[in-house]
């Protein structure tokens, strides 16, 4: 054993064509010492973790993004590419390049398998979901198929428990070994004749060494027979996102009316126990009351999540992406715009960053621009507050909520316009530009495993409790701030607030917004809620708590029935689905398209967009009597 | 670009039943109706039928598994102009639209 290989770490790379379970075999090797960070220069995430082989070595493993060929297309395959090429300045190249095979379909893999080869770096070829391949009768002769290949061929199943044994015995071996140093890579782009000699050489391997039973998934053909009906198809696609959002609406009550209890009755000690005076306000008002009022969306938001990681991991995503397809491309988008889109429902970060799966730039470019329209979580609390505090709570039809229906309209009107504003950018900015193709795989169904939607809950609601330790945070103990200072003088009669800075500030804004029925309080709260919507909620929670003093201790919701008009509650809801209100969403379209301009575009129409809902709105709402 | 002889043995086994003859002249798998079930004749894209650069269409068809001699089934189609549609080929499952499925000749 050479001293090199006692010190110093391995670093291996798994890579593979999409849904070859990739990500659940990084997650079984590395489980929760997981590292997510970017590229540097480009917006690709670096998943990386450490593994420790059985005999204690430590192994440091990156997850490239999936790929069926080094001829990246994508800013997501270039990655791949120059990770496993060594041409990326920030990353030595891997020593050994694990390549990751869905064992039942390995057609696209072992072409895959037969290109890096000509990498010429170790490499070791990983056949997933053993286990479900033996169930449906694949047969696969291992020895034949390494000796075939000239590769290192290893079995593991990665939801099963010590389904990856085998391999952390065999990489242990690999990382104990002397690796070499890289050689200079013989890799070129293939041509179409090398594509087609290199696929069917892998037809050839598979033919000597798999045999594959007589029929194909039967449960996956069933279940298509249904899901991709045209009509059926369509149907349940609506109802199952029907049921997602009257889950976010009703499930997550009783956990919320929980985490609402317990921060009131956190604040009733500060008051029991702190004297009155700053101290008291800053942890009462600032603290308690805008942290707790956006952390009782944390239920609400994992249900989101898990009805989208669930749906992502049975492969239904890609079926509502063939759904969706000619609806989408009738607004001018890509069917896989839809993945992109449906993630934006959580949050639209993630959202535009997934758009990196779209290939097209000028595809990709329409889909971050109308991605902020989706209804984010971060809209959720806004809504349900002004929701549950103007709209009556009763059933409609026998069986759904009033409640959830707004919400379900809201939620629409967000969907519409985006497919609306791609459909006029392309009709009057893009005409000439060419349609690029739509071709996808469809996994076969698969039941999600209860550990990879736990781990991929567990991460979200991490993002989201730093982001309200963090900038939500923040933002309350300024607004707070701005809300408290300067001190009314002595003797003063009026709500101490009416002397601060935050009032001056809203009423400075307050001609603007009075057309569209806002007034000072809901400017001043408009204008941390750029930071972050959800913040808007706590900020004018903290306004009027101030304003109304020790005896606002009722709930946000009861005091805005009580100050505000509905038609204000309407436009404040119209003015949400709209408002470009998300300092981070902006910051990421900045980066995603490498430009200020489309970040600036986005801001302009989303605020025009905004303010003209909220006028109309508010003024059909006036003649109606709602004023 | 012939394949004859080039069987995979293990596709679909409807095009026994579907009854084409060897015959027929190779028509485009764009045209084809749910449910068609054949081989892959050869890949041939029009001029002008994709607006990406010159090849690539041909290379993104054969790096999802259209190549010659592959084993192919029409599965599911869309429900506005019967459009995109999802073939079977050899063993897995592919989403493409009928306008880039006009290279793939079929018999």
């Amino acid at each position: 054993m050479t001293v090199m290989a006692e010190t110093g770490t391995r670093r291996f790379a798994l890579i593979g064509t999409p849904n070859s379970g990739k990500t659940a075999l990084f997650n079984a090797l590395t489980g929760s010492r997981q590292k997510v960070a970017n590229y540097p220069g480009v917006t690709v995430e670096r998943k990386s973790g450490a593994l420790r082989t059985p005999s204690g070595r430590s192994v440091s493993l990156v997850d490239l993004p999936g790929t069926y060929s080094l001829r990246a297309r994508s800013p997501d395959e270039e990655v791949t590419r120059d990770v496993v090429l060594g041409r990326l300045a920030s990353e030595t190249a891997p020593d050994l390049l694990v390549c990751v095979a869905d064992a039942t379909n390995l057609r696209l893999a072992l072409r895959l398998v037969l290109e890096l080869k000509s990498v010429g770096r170790p490499l070791l070829l990983v056949l997933n979901m053993i286990d479900i391949a033996k169930h449906r009768g694949v047969e696969i002769d291992i020895d034949k198929l390494s000796a075939e290949l000239g590769v290192p061929v290893i079995t593991a199943a990665a939801v099963r428990r010590g389904g990856t044994d085998e391999l952390l015995r065999r990489l242990d071996e690999m990382a104990a070994g002397e690796m070499g140093t890289p050689a200079a890579s013989a890799w070129q782009a293939p041509t179409t004749s090398e594509l087609r000699a290199a696929q069917r050489e892998a037809d050839r391997i598979i033919k000597a060494a798999v045999k594959l039973p007589a029929k194909p998934d039967t449960l996956t053909t069933r279940l298509d027979a249904v899901l991709l009906h045209p009509v059926a198809g369509l149907v349940i696609l609506l109802a199952i996102l029907f049921v997602m959002f009257q889950a976010v609406f009703s499930w997550a009550q009783p956990a919320m009316d929980l985490i609402q209890s317990g921060f009131d009755g956190l604040g009733t000690l500060v008051q029991t126990w702190v004297p009155d005076g700053l101290v008291q306000s800053f942890l009462k008002d600032g603290v308690i009351n805008g942290v707790g009022s956006v952390l009782v969306f944390l239920p609400q938001i994992l249900i989101l999540f898990l009805f989208i990681l669930l749906l992502e991991d049975l492969g239904y995503m890609a079926r509502a992406a063939f759904l969706m397809d000619r609806i989408m491309g009738g607004a001018g988008l890509h069917g896989r715009a839809f993945i992109p889109l449906l993630s934006s429902f959580a949050c639209a970060i993630p959202g535009i960053m997934a758009t990196r799966v779209i290939d097209n730039p000028r595809d990709r470019l329409t889909t971050i621009l109308v991605a902020p329209l989706m209804t984010c979580s971060a809209r959720i609390p806004v809504y349900t507050l002004i929701i549950s505090a103007f709209i009556p709570n009763k059933e409609v039809w026998g069986f759904a909520s009033l409640q959830g229906l707004v919400m379900f309209g809201l939620y629409t009107v967000g969907i519409v316009s985006a497919l609306g504003v791609s459909f006029i950018a392309k009709q009057f900015f893009w005409r000439d530009t060419p349609t690029p193709p739509f071709m996808l795989e469809l996994p076969d169904y698969k039941l999600p495993r209860p550990r990879s939607v736990l781990m991929g809950l567990y991460t979200r609601a991490k993002m989201f409790l730093q982001r309200a330790g963090t900038t939500i945070f923040s933002m309350m103990v300024l607004i707070w701030f701005l809300a408290s200072f300067p001190r009314p003088p002595a003797g003063a009669t009026e709500p101490a607030i009416d002397f601060s800075i935050a009032a001056w500030l809203g009423h400075l804004i307050e001609p603007l917004l009075a057309p569209v029925g806002f007034n000072w309080q809901i400017s001043v709260a408009l204008i941390p809620g750029m930071a972050a919507r959800e913040v808007a909620v706590a900020a004018l929670g903290t306004v009027y708590s101030i304003e109304g003093g020790k005896e606002a201790a009722e709930q946000i919701g009861q005091v805005l029935a009580n100050k505000w008009t509905l038609a204000t509650a309407l436009a404040m809801l119209a003015w949400y689905v709209f408002a470009p209100q998300c300092a981070s969403t902006l910051a990421v379209i900045k980066r995603e398209t490498g430009s200020w301009k489309w970040m600036a575009v986005t801001f302009a129409y989303m605020l025009t967009l905004a303010y003209i809902a909220a006028l109309i709105t508010y003024n059909v709402a006036v003649a109606l009597g709602a004023g | 670009m012939a394949t004859n002889g080039h069987s995979n043995g293990h596709g679909p086994n409807g095009h026994a039943a579907n009854g084409h003859n060897g015959g027929s002249a190779p028509a485009p798998l764009g045209h084809a109706p749910r449910g068609f079930s054949g081989r892959i004749e050869t890949i041939v894209v029009a001029e002008g039928a994709s607006d990406l650069p010159e090849g690539e269409l041909e290379r993104r068809l054969i790096e999802l598994g259209f190549t010659e001699g592959a084993a192919v089934e029409i599965l599911h189609e869309g429900a506005f102009g019967r459009d995109p549609i999802a073939v079977r080929i050899n063993n897995a499952t592919v989403a493409l639209r009928r306008r880039e499925a006009m290279a793939i000749f079929v018999i």
